[in-house]
């Protein structure tokens, strides 16, 4: 299988597949369900976004604070509020356990070049704290990404 | 222990500023050296209450902490309500230089972080032979912006809910979670629009770049420290702002962010321990 590395600042690598990073990702509504707090902090929030992989992102449809419905993009004429997508390598950092130093917040990501956020940014900024617990939930298992 | 009492005393001093009183809130612990620490934008003196709580620390300095105006316990000034708050380079120099006269500090050493350690470079910049040292936590001469400070208050966002969010990526990982929270608190509990009004003193107006090259060391020694975690100002920044100063002394630290002192004070005691016994052996020389 493909292999790439993320490089630190200091040279270390996180080793992942591109599957892996998906793999990740699609189990987020579960780990949100399972997540009684994060689903209660978005009890307010209803929208339709664009989140994930830069190579596969998903349509994400949140309705109080709960994952409804979560389908691979493209899909015909979908629109979608605000859009942020990481390369895979990115996510494949920021999930680790103890992320390298640049690679551990979605905004960092973003200075950094490897993430970007796009549309209408309302819905994210005023949840913006849910959105970066609910993107950070994979690193709860310890994403290992190499299998 | 339930009955505890911490040895941290908490006082108003009145101190002019710009022709007008302001009834600044500071804390206090310890004898010898003042220092006078610095909180970061959008927050307030609660971050150091750690270092104002070291017992070792405390034998040899007099640990200062100081809300700015508009601030923590420091109120804004009486004719400045409603008006729109912005932090300058001069306002921020003047109400430092303002706060150690009224307390009639002889040569303190100033430590500050973020735009704490910004300021830092322009006392270095301007007043060095007011102070017997200077510490820079998380400073650079300038720093590359990663949002738009518009967010930060408008009627459609929660300022307190946003600022933190925003902030909480400049905390490293792997801390203490008390810690973390309660620095994120800090933000939490801003009046609207100073975290913003700060940052216009960190965007705007304090872009130091081209000036660092007249602090002489010589003067008044200059300390940098700043987390690896600080992705706001990186260790880059402070690095490339050090080489620009001969006789800086820089260092990276391991496990910190950008609130050092207060998302993992144990872990920053080991740092800045070493710099106050330099400021101390210097002293004793």
């Amino acid at each position: 299988m493909e292999s790439e590395h993320v490089h630190q600042g200091d040279g270390q690598p996180v080793l992942f597949t591109p599957d892996a990073v998906i793999a990740a990702f699609t189990a987020i509504p579960d780990l949100l369900a399972r997540d009684v707090a994060l689903t209660a902090r978005g009890r307010w929030l209803d929208v339709d976004c664009l989140l994930g992989p830069s190579t596969q992102p998903f349509h994400v449809a949140i309705r109080a604070g709960q994952i409804v419905d979560m389908t691979s993009a493209p899909v015909l004429m979908r629109s979608w509020r605000f859009a942020y997508r990481a390369t895979p390598a990115a996510l494949a950092a920021y999930w680790q356990k103890m992320p390298p130093a640049g690679w551990h917040d979605l905004l960092a990501l973003t200075k950094r070049g490897h993430a970007t956020l796009e549309g209408d940014l309302h819905p994210f900024m005023t949840h913006l704290q849910y959105f970066k617990d609910l993107l950070a939930l994979p690193r709860q298992n310890g994403f290992g990404g190499a299998s | 222990m339930s009955g505890f009492i911490e040895p941290i005393v908490g006082r108003y001093v009145h101190v002019e500023i710009g022709g007008e009183i302001n009834r600044i809130y500071f804390e206090e612990n310890g004898s010898g050296i003042p220092l006078v620490c610095l909180h970061t934008a959008g927050s307030d003196a609660r971050q150091w209450r750690h270092l104002l709580a070291d017992d070792e620390f405390t034998r040899h300095f007099r640990v200062i902490a100081f809300d700015m105006p508009w601030h923590g316990k420091s109120n804004p000034p009486d004719s400045q309500y409603g008006t729109e708050y912005r932090l300058t380079t001069a306002s921020y120099t003047a109400t430092i230089r303002a706060f150690c006269n009224a307390l009639k500090l002889e040569r303190p050493v100033v430590m500050g972080c973020s735009i704490g350690g910004r300021i830092v470079l322009n006392l270095a910049i301007e007043y060095a032979r007011e102070f017997r040292a200077l510490i820079g936590l998380e400073a650079a001469d300038f720093q590359q912006p990663w949002y738009d400070t518009a967010w930060l208050n408008r009627p459609d966002v929660h300022g307190g809910e946003v600022c933190a969010a925003l902030v909480s990526g400049l905390i490293a990982p792997g801390g203490p979670e008390a810690s973390r929270n309660e620095t994120l608190w800090g933000y939490k509990q801003g009046g609207p629009g100073i975290f913003k009004g700060d940052l216009y003193f960190y965007r705007v107006d304090g872009d130091l770049r081209g000036r660092i090259r007249n602090i002489d060391v010589n003067q008044c020694p200059l300390y940098l420290l700043t987390g690896e975690y600080d992705f706001s100002c990186t260790p880059e920044d402070t690095l490339r702002t050090a080489a620009g100063i001969p006789g800086a002394r820089a260092t990276v630290m391991e496990r910190l962010g950008h609130f050092p002192m207060s998302e993992n004070p144990e872990q920053f005691r080991r740092y800045i321990a070493p710099v106050l016994q330099d400021i101390l052996n210097k002293q004793n020389s």
